[in-house]
């Protein structure tokens, strides 16, 4: 018999399988990840911090409006599209690009949001991605429905819903927890704790043992990663995403990870933290670690390294590209959308408008 | 057809019965609508029908029901969630502005959202603190809801189930103090649809545009009036969002004189809207500014002194006598 304690609290350490030396360490609870996974994760990581970076450069060019860098939390963003079949769901925040493209989402479409054409620029049902959520925590209880309704209809679809440590404050993570657990639906809540919300560290935002812990008052089993351990989290969530998917209910993961640069551009992440706190931090870097593990290993020839750089540049390139032209709006698009049949004083306003561009144009 | 004397919650009920019936993916959820019925019985029986997939009970919390019924509607159903009164709906005011309104125009109609988020609503019940407010100009004042409001029984079953057919989301504030209004009806009867007003009383001399609890109030003026010598249209917008300005300008027109009547406070509200619309469409053929017959601007009383804030028939009377007749 499992103690209350035992089945819903996270592991006392996050769980880590490589260490930031790149050696691997056997878990007592976790299996290493093949090792084909590893290695394709390994390019994706690199292609994802040639998004992010690559995506910062075009803020600074103008080309985007914003963009808030998941830098050095890519094994995060990789590692929740990893273990999602193409029939589950992953529900995005704004920081969560990199996990997007990961899904196949084409990354022009994916900055729309960013880059200020549109709201959501892709279409969430080609790849059951949602569309990224900018209020907090919001998506999770949207997560927590689109679940219930795929149980309804018999499909064993699993739901990833992604959010960040300062979400865990709102109401609508423990609305979303709790309803997820009364309904049983095959949610895996993953939470990337990387310290901050803005300008708040992690201390202000709560006492609790671990964000994973938060679980155990809805009586949703937590567990807690290593975030910067792609070997570590891809066990992690992929055992809590087949446990939702067997019909365990929903499961909560947080990965410990750090934002290693500033909330999004517009911020001066000097004003409240030392450089001195992020440097241990860049040693913990996901990629690094995970080239180091592999090369020891024999996994990762030069010719491996050799594609996963030409698919980081390729994407780089697709983005310098994709984004360099002034995009294409509509005003037309202003009204067209609210409504299935818009209403009589929406194609008023329309036609308002229509005229105001032509007697401009005239 | 059969006629059959029922009240609007018996109505509302069969509306839920027979939208269910017809579509399988009709859920009704949120608190007490289960085993209870909902605390008005407007979900009652619908869980011994349907079995506890279809009608169930949720967490007391209400942004977690509207966010479900997000998610739900994401994926196929087409939910209807009850907020168990107009002012408990407030906890779910973000999911509702920021997404229910919002998530068919950001993704570009790829998602759709056809959701109804019934509110029993206004006062006159004689209800305790945060259970009698007139919260529809929160609704109608955001982009991309629909917003409805019956105030007969026919309407209640007719307007209940095009919402539920609605592509989009609809916010169905339901007058409480009407629930048990009899009237005798052929549910079958085809009725407007959304976003259609009527005309539910003719006369000459001016017009009363009323919606919801206040309908029965502005025809029990007009009875009054008429056996006083002045005759009065009585517009039902039924149908706040989206506005239909042609029933409603029309009869302005006709009349020349308006006086709009709404339980909820004045100031910034749907009937503040209502002058300014008509006023802009119809100057021409006022004979006297609007008059408006609203909640004064303070918290819904409590019971002891609502009396004092619901529009009556002498208020509206007295409305109508200050339109300037004196200048004809």
């Amino acid at each position: 018999m499992t103690t209350v304690e035992e089945r819903l609290l996270p592991s006392a350490e996050p769980v880590r399988l490589i260490d930031q030396d790149g050696v691997f360490h056997d878990h007592p609870s976790y299996l290493k990840p093949a090792s084909d996974l590893l290695v394709d994760g390994y390019a994706q990581l690199v292609k994802g911090r040639r998004i992010n970076d690559q995506a910062s450069a075009l803020v600074r060019q103008g080309r985007l409006a914003v963009y808030p860098s998941s830098h050095g939390q890519e094994a995060c963003q990789i590692a929740a599209t990893m273990v999602l079949r193409d029939g589950d769901w992953l529900f995005p925040t704004y920081r969560d690009i990199v996990s997007i493209v990961s899904r196949g989402v084409d990354p022009i479409e994916a900055l729309t949001l960013l880059r200020g054409d549109w709201h959501c620029g892709y279409d969430p049902y080609e790849r059951n991605v949602a569309p990224q959520t900018t209020p907090l925590a919001t998506q999770l209880i949207h997560a927590v429905g689109v679940a219930h309704a795929a149980r309804l209809k018999g499909e064993d679809t699993v739901v990833v819903a992604m959010c960040g440590d300062g979400a865990t404050s709102e109401g609508d993570f423990h609305e979303a927890l709790n309803f997820a657990a009364v309904f049983k639906a095959p949610v895996v809540f993953f939470i990337q704790n990387n310290e901050y919300a803005i300008s708040v560290p992690l201390a202000k935002q709560s006492v609790a043992p671990s964000l994973a812990h938060k679980g155990i008052g809805y009586g949703v089993p937590g567990e807690q990663a290593d975030g910067n351990d792609l070997a570590g989290l891809l066990a992690v969530l992929g055992q809590a995403v087949e446990k939702a998917r067997a019909g365990e209910g929903p499961q909560l993961v947080e990965a410990h990870t750090y934002r290693v640069q500033a909330h999004t551009n517009a911020d001066d992440a000097g004003r409240y933290r030392h450089e001195d706190e992020v440097t241990p931090w860049l040693d913990r870097d996901p990629i690094k670690r995970l080239e180091a593990y592999l090369t020891q290993e024999g996994l990762l020839d030069d010719a491996v390294k050799q594609r996963a750089e030409e698919d980081a540049a390729q994407v780089a390139t697709a983005l310098r590209d994709g984004l360099m032209p002034e995009p294409v709006v509509d005003p037309a698009d202003l009204f067209e959308h609210l409504y299935t049949e818009p209403t009589p004083q929406l194609k008023e306003q329309a036609a308002f408008l229509r005229d105001e561009l032509a007697r401009e144009e005239a | 057809m059969t006629h059959v004397k029922i009240t609007m919650a018996q109505a509302l009920n069969q509306a839920l019965r027979d939208a269910m019936k017809a579509d399988d993916t009709v859920l009704v959820f949120g608190e007490d609508v289960g085993a209870l019925g909902g605390v008005f019985r407007i979900t009652d029986g619908l869980t011994a029908e349907f079995g506890e997939d279809r009608c169930f009970d949720t967490p007391l919390a209400e942004s977690g029901i509207v966010g479900m019924a997000v998610g739900l509607a994401m994926n196929g159903m087409r939910p209807v969630v009850e907020m168990q009164f107009d002012a408990f709906g407030y906890p779910a005011f973000e999911q509702i502005v920021s997404h229910v309104a919002k998530m068919r125009n950001r993704t570009r109609g790829k998602i759709t959202l056809p959701m109804v988020i019934r509110m029993p609503y206004a006062g006159g019940i004689g209800g305790v603190e945060h259970h009698c407010d007139s919260s529809e100009s929160y609704y109608a004042h955001t982009p991309g809801l629909t917003v409805v409001a019956p105030a007969t029984v026919a309407d209640a079953y007719t307007l209940l189930r095009k919402a539920i057919e609605f592509p989009d989301p609809v916010v169905f504030m339901e007058p409480k103090k009407l629930y048990w209004a009899k009237e005798e009806v052929d549910l079958t009867e085809s009725q407007p649809g959304i976003g259609t007003a009527v005309v539910r009383r003719d006369g000459a001399d001016a017009t009363l545009i009323a919606y919801g609890p206040t309908v029965p109030v502005a025809l029990e003026a007009a009875e009054v009036a008429a056996a006083e010598g002045r005759q009065l249209t009585v517009v039902d917008l039924r149908s706040i969002v989206p506005f239909d300005d042609v029933t409603v300008c029309a009869a302005v027109r006709r009349t020349g004189r308006a006086v709009v009547v709404a339980e909820a406070s004045g100031f910034a509200s749907v009937s503040s809207e209502i002058v300014a619309r008509v006023t802009e469409r119809c100057f021409h053929s006022l004979a006297a500014p609007i008059r408006r017959v609203t909640g004064f601007d303070i918290p819904y009383p409590p019971p002891k002194l609502e009396k004092h804030q619901l529009p009556g028939v002498d208020r509206i009377l007295d409305a109508v006598d200050d339109l300037q007749w004196e200048d004809s």
